[in-house]
């Protein structure tokens, strides 16, 4: 069946479409080019539309151990906000951490149509799957820890050669069924477990006597050398902490031109300015990110409201438990692989501190000149959760209501930040890469976030109204993989997302050496461990789809 | 020798490195053959996973009112008695996590309630969760890096037979070719130490003390660590001493790792001692490492508490009578459900242990469980259904909530999955 969209504005940055009028046809699922006789089966009038690929968002926690902890920890963000089930969906409930079919809902309505979990711990991939798989219409993938693991560990201290620490990253990938690999503060979450409480940039693991700079780089270069697409995706050392900036500039000065992708930067760019001894660093942040092409980031905007952290940094989350609100945390070192912490926030306008944040995040949106190398998220569900990108994109958009707000908060707070000075406003081709090319771009998607014949057919269309907010909350239509999904932002079908993971090659010999491993020291068998394509994909739960990596070099 | 679909090799009906699922821990290390008429556990066994694995299924037909009858004909009168139920309530539980998938989409197409048989149990460590929270450790990490283990009231030669053997007492560790000697403590009452010997251990230190006063002990160590002197030389059945010197050792430890299973702390309010170990742990972690170690999780209830928990929000105890989730810890928990006699109809799934029984009560039941699960009195409909791990596949998860582990099919049965069963239930609704 051949669908015309028809008149739309189309802003498709990948193909270099900024708002121009055209038509787009769909068949099979897909963006085509038919002959200009072929006949057309259906047609939406999209005069005066926006027009976008389906929004794609690179990091959000939103399924596995550490957010269903989260949900048991948090019945109060669930009551009072329980959706019904209709003849089309499921029952769900949660606002900061909603239940996964809720999620999947939620995305597909806001016109999101990709989502990935960006910190599956290896020993808990089987669960992150399955609570993926339960989470409905968008594609999904996850990207595996790695950096705080034993073998990890084990291999950088004793030397290794790179060739099979490389073999490890790939077999891991595979085992796990992974996109990309993330780590998170450094050696940080093994070295919490040896009672050290801080490891800074160039300080060594106690017990290891590596250090997270050693960790990064080796991470960073074996995945390059691997030919995965998405760079290394690091949390950074010292997160949170007032003169984190430094540590986040000597990162990216270290980083030896190799790809990374700084995540929720946000979290790590406060200095220590003023009386309270924390303001903004976001312009120096700027400017490094904007000199070093190699670099890429995501925000983790600070959104006012009640939510609940979780990450796999036990060592910084165990200092955050003391702001926890209400007061309940959940702190857990798992498997000699990595961690987790869940600790609920209520990130407060009046608050002098998270004013500050909200600002630093806005900062650091408008100060990045490359709309390429930057990604729009509130590392859902830590800043806030993913159903705020509608406003964020307004505070992108709109200075006016950007300055109105800023009124609103802790005003001692802007005097250790810059945000009052800008005045940047973001276009909607801008919008549509943070929010959809550039992530696809970044995770090697390269039939998702365009509208370019051939590409996978997940469209958005948006009336395109003053009130950005209005305008991304309720899109007018959605399709996936061309069929309508959602009109006017109801779910009108269900349908199942792809998983993506990627599958960089390995010498099957680390093997042996991981099986020793396994049953000398683990709890569960190597053959256990691994993940069957089976697993992902029996009873219907949708596709896997094989992203192409690159050579692997040596 | 052939690959199975997790790459475990094996001959035919010869298989290594099977999952168990007959308790919490789930061990995957067995080996199983082929008898003439069932399974022999071969190696790495233990009581439960022996009677689990070689139990002999009797023959089965799916009955309606005690009468044979084919399978279409079970699920079409369990879908009218769920379409004329009022309050229907989804229990037992104890099936995988497919398992638990289909029984929450027909519980929301039915407006079910939705409970864990055992959950009473569960509910002590939840009702913590929810209220304060909690610093826990996992299998791996306390095998490799506790150099104290405190067991509490819970008998696990009895609930986990392997754990001492894989857990404490194992040679190796990844942190030392020589790893040091470590102390294990049972705090309870006639708790079999048998099992914690080699050369792993070095003092083996019990102190009795009953479970319902073991608030006492551990209130007075939190005390103690804050400067305090309790009162008196009765601390819980034990002298000051013994006390000071458990505060020494949890304060000497590098990793620190208190263990107890719920099921064992069967008292009025026994929530508030996993409250006070918990805030224990939380309060030594100022300063040196410690970690609790949930244990337990019988008839996969983590499974079902972690599959609820994703798929509505919360853990267990929700009805979907409104068209809305409703959660009430009170109100839907299964065992006053029954005993108030709440819900019109139960629905009752037990596909691991044949002795994991329905409540008596006179309120109709549907049996979707593995032949041998024996009933008061004569089932509605009763539905024979296979065992995850034995008759086909599946995946539960490990009771310390960080592992899910694939089951495997080692044996050939003609035995439909509870989830299979349930979801046909819930297409004909």
């Amino acid at each position: 069946m051949l669908i015309k969209l028809t008149g739309g504005k189309v802003y498709d940055p990948i193909n270099g479409v900024d708002g121009e009028v055209r038509d787009i046809f769909v068949e099979n699922g897909r963006i085509v080019s038919p002959s200009p006789t072929a006949k057309v089966d259906q047609e939406y009038a999209l005069h005066g539309r926006v027009v976008m690929a389906g929004g794609i968002d690179p990091h959000t926690h939103i399924g596995g151990g550490k957010a269903t902890i989260a949900r048991m920890l948090m019945p109060e963000d669930h009551i009072g906000d329980e959706i019904p089930s209709t003849a089309l969906m499921r029952a769900g409930s949660g606002n900061a951490i909603p239940s996964t079919l809720t999620a999947g809902y939620r995305y597909a309505e806001m016109g999101y149509t990709a989502a990935f979990e960006p910190a599956m711990l290896p020993s808990n991939a089987r669960q992150t799957h399955l609570e993926l798989g339960d989470t409905p219409i968008i594609d999904k993938g996850a990207f595996v820890m790695l950096g705080s693991d034993d073998f990890f560990l084990r291999q950088l201290a004793g030397k290794a050669d790179f060739s099979a620490i490389k073999d490890y990253i790939a077999w891991t990938m595979q085992a796990t069924q992974a996109l990309a690999v993330k780590v998170v503060n450094p050696g940080g979450i093994s070295a919490f477990k040896f009672n050290q409480r801080k490891l800074d940039l160039d300080e060594k693991h106690v017990y290891y006597g590596v250090t997270p700079r050693d960790i990064l780089l080796t991470l960073a270069r074996g995945l390059e050398e691997l030919g995965v697409a998405h760079p290394l995706h690091v949390h950074g050392c010292n997160l949170g902490v007032p003169g984190g900036v430094e540590t986040t500039l000597a990162t990216i000065r270290g980083s030896q031109g190799l790809p990374i992708h700084l995540t929720h930067i946000q979290f790590h760019s406060y200095d220590t300015e003023g009386d309270m001894k924390f303001s903004s660093g976001a312009a120096r942040v700027a400017e490094a990110v904007n000199t070093h092409k190699n670099i890429s980031i995501d925000i983790g905007q600070v959104m006012f409201g009640q939510t609940c952290t979780a990450s796999g940094d036990t060592m910084r989350q165990f200092v955050n438990t003391r702001s926890a609100n209400p007061k309940k945390w959940v702190v857990m070192d798992i498997e000699c692989d990595a961690g987790c912490g869940v600790i609920p926030f209520k990130y407060r306008d009046t608050s002098f501190v998270n004013a500050l944040q909200w600002a630093i995040g806005l900062e650091l949106f408008l100060l990045v000149n490359d709309p390429w190398r930057i990604f729009l998220t509130t590392d859902h569900p830590n800043g806030g959760p993913f159903t705020c990108y509608p406003h964020l994109i307004r505070l992108l958009m709109d200075k006016a209501f950007r300055k109105d707000m800023a009124q609103k908060i802790n005003q001692d707070a802007l005097k250790y930040s810059t945000l009052e000075a800008l005045d940047r406003e973001y276009t909607l081709y801008e919008i549509a890469i943070l929010t959809r090319s550039a992530p696809a771009k970044s995770l090697g998607l390269k039939d998702r976030g365009h509208l370019g014949a051939g590409a996978c057919a997940d469209i958005t269309v948006y009336e395109d109204i003053p009130d950005r907010e209005a305008m991304f909350t309720t899109p007018e239509l959605v399709f996936k993989n061309g069929e309508l999904i959602v009109r006017n932002g109801k779910i009108v079908k269900i349908v199942r997302g792809a998983t993506h993971v990627a599958r960089p090659s390995y010498d099957k010999s680390i093997e042996r050496t991981l099986k020793t491993y396994f049953d000398d020291y683990l709890t569960v068998r190597m053959d256990n461990f691994r993940l069957g394509n089976d697993e992902i994909i029996n009873g219907g739960r949708g596709e896997l789809i094989v992203q192409p990596t690159g050579v692997r070099t040596a | 020798m052939t690959q199975d679909a997790h790459g475990g090799s094996g001959s035919r009906n010869h298989y290594e490195n099977v999952p168990c699922p007959f308790c919490g821990i789930l061990c995957d290390d067995i080996e199983i053959g082929p008898t003439a008429d069932g399974l022999k556990v071969l190696k790495n066994g233990c009581a439960k996973s022996i009677s689990g694995f070689e139990r002999r299924v009797p023959a089965a037909s799916p009955q309606i009112a005690g009468r044979d009858v084919p399978l279409a004909e079970a699920i079409r009168e369990a879908a009218r008695l769920l379409k004329a139920s009022r309050l229907p309530l989804f229990t037992g539980l104890g099936t995988d996590v497919a398992g638990m998938q289909a029984v929450l989409a027909a519980a929301d197409k039915a407006g079910g309630v939705v409970d864990h048989a055992l959950s009473d149990s569960s509910y002590r460590n939840y009702r913590v969760l929810q209220s304060s929270g909690w610093v826990m450790t996992t299998l791996t990490e306390a095998r490799n890096r506790a150099d104290l283990f405190i067991i509490v009231a819970t008998d696990l030669t009895k609930l986990h037979p392997r754990f001492f053997e894989r857990i404490v007492c194992n040679d190796k560790s990844m942190f030392s070719d020589v790893p040091p000697k470590r102390t294990v403590v049972l705090l309870g009452d006639g708790l079999d130490a048998s099992a914690v010997a080699g050369a792993r251990i070095g003092e083996v230190v019990t102190l009795p003390v009953k479970a319902d006063r073991i608030g006492e002990v551990i209130d007075a160590l939190r005390a103690m660590s804050k400067g305090f002197t309790p009162s008196g030389d009765d601390i819980g059945g034990l002298t000051r001493a013994s006390v000071e010197d458990l505060l020494a050792r949890c304060k000497a430890a590098n990793y620190g790792v208190i263990a107890w299973s719920p099921s064992s702390l069967a008292f009025p309010s026994a929530d508030l001692t996993v409250q006070a170990i918990c805030e224990f742990v939380k309060e030594i972690n100022a300063t040196s490492r410690f970690a609790g170690l949930p244990l337990g999780g019988s008839e996969a209830s983590t499974t079902a508490g972690a599959v609820c928990a994703w798929q509505t929000g919360f853990p267990l105890r929700v009805s979907f009578a409104s068209g809305k989730i409703q959660y009430d810890v009170d109100r839907y928990a299964a065992s006053s459900m029954v005993t108030s006699k709440e819900s019109d109809l139960i629905i009752w799934i037990a596909t691991f242990a044949a002795d994991f029984t329905p409540p008596d009560t006179d309120t109709p039941l549907i049996l979707i469980a593995t032949p041998g699960v024996k009933t008061a009195r004569t089932p509605a409909v009763s539905i024979p259904v296979g065992t995850p791990g034995v008759d086909h596949t599946g995946s539960v998860m490990r009771v310390d909530s960080s592992v899910t582990l694939p089951l495997r099919k080692v044996r050939q049965s003609s035995l439909p999955s509870a989830a299979d069963v349930v979801a046909q239930i819930e297409a004909a609704l």
